[in-house]
């Protein structure tokens, strides 16, 4: 009796553990999964696409993680096969540079023309005193306003 | 006149891009097998399922691997264009039969003709992942040392051909098989 009591705790233990296990990897699997671009619906991710393709990588994906592949193996194979593109976070290198660094460029001489401008703006001598004609004419329209009701 | 410059140049720089960025085909993603050896594959062959056929066995020429599906509605419009291409005895045409049935797709060769020396079924797509196949029909061209030289997503156009295919597999044909 106490024997079977223990075959059947270890038992029991043991599936708990293959079920942790089989959790992590499918976590695992889903993360990566939302890592890859499905190159049919193309905004789509892998995770997110119910084409033929994105369920043939998603197999792909649990294959590969389960006979004990890193994330980073998983994902040079698909470069390997499908380049960069299938990367939904473009990878940082020479030919990426615009699209990584543009924005801060932009913003840059945003900056740049705004100081420019300002500094532009405040070195501007002050307005030279109205003369005496333009003074006289602003009176009389002004008069002229009180005159009438 | 001096102020309208600036915005004047930032909207020709703008129209630029537009010109330029909206003529691009976003699906057609620059393969990253091109100058790499063609993956390894051993298929059965889609007639004779007794009978395997890869790479290997077409070392040594030039040769073109079409990857094509029954229920590939592109693949039919390309089709007559590949028969020509037979006729046209340019190169021997290696079928990939993607991911699809066996008896749909030898109906569809039976009813429209067979351009390829020879089909390998991939029923599970597998081969298909390995060469980078995401839209069909792709061609591909390899060379005599088992090189992928150019790749063609999406269907093959007789202009195409006349524009690439064929000075392409002129100058592949001049090329040396070894070294």
């Amino acid at each position: 009796m106490v024997k079977l009591f223990a075959v059947l705790t270890m038992s029991l233990a043991l599936s708990a553990f293959a079920a942790t296990d089989d959790a992590t990897l499918e976590k695992r699997a889903v993360d990566l999964e939302t890592e890859l671009r499905c190159l049919v619906c193309q905004n789509q991710t892998i995770a997110d696409s119910h084409a033929g393709l994105a369920v043939d990588l998603r197999r792909e994906v649990r294959e590969q993680l389960a006979q004990g592949k890193s994330e980073q193996e998983v994902l040079d194979f698909m470069v390997q096969r499908y380049g960069d593109f299938v990367l939904y976070r473009p990878p940082v290198r020479s030919t990426t540079w615009l699209l990584w660094f543009g924005p801060f460029l932009l913003l840059a001489a945003g900056a740049a023309l705004l100081i420019s401008r300002l500094r532009a703006a405040r070195s501007r001598p002050a307005d030279a005193p109205p003369s005496e004609e333009t003074l006289q004419r602003a009176r009389a329209l002004l008069d002229n306003n009180k005159e009438q009701p | 006149m001096k102020r309208f410059i600036l915005p004047l140049g930032v909207f020709v720089a703008l129209l630029g891009f537009l010109w330029v960025g909206l003529r691009l085909n976003p699906r057609e993603v620059p393969s990253p097998l091109i100058d790499k050896p063609a993956p390894m594959f051993a298929l059965a062959q889609l007639h004779e399922p007794g009978r395997v056929i890869g790479p290997r066995d077409m070392a040594g020429q030039v040769w073109i691997l079409n990857v094509w599906a029954s229920w590939c509605v592109a693949c039919r419009q390309e089709h007559p264009v590949l028969m020509e291409m037979a006729r046209m005895k340019l190169v021997p045409i290696v079928g990939l039969n993607y991911k699809d049935n066996r008896d749909d797709g030898l109906a569809t060769l039976a009813r429209a003709g067979d351009p390829y020396m020879v089909s390998a079924f991939d029923q599970d797509g597998r081969v298909g992942i390995d060469y980078g196949v995401y839209g069909v029909p792709e061609t591909f061209v390899i060379d005599k040392r088992g090189v992928i030289r150019f790749k063609q997503i999406g269907i093959v156009t007789p202009e195409v051909v006349t524009g690439k295919l064929i000075p392409l597999i002129e100058k592949l044909n001049r090329e040396p098989a070894h070294g």
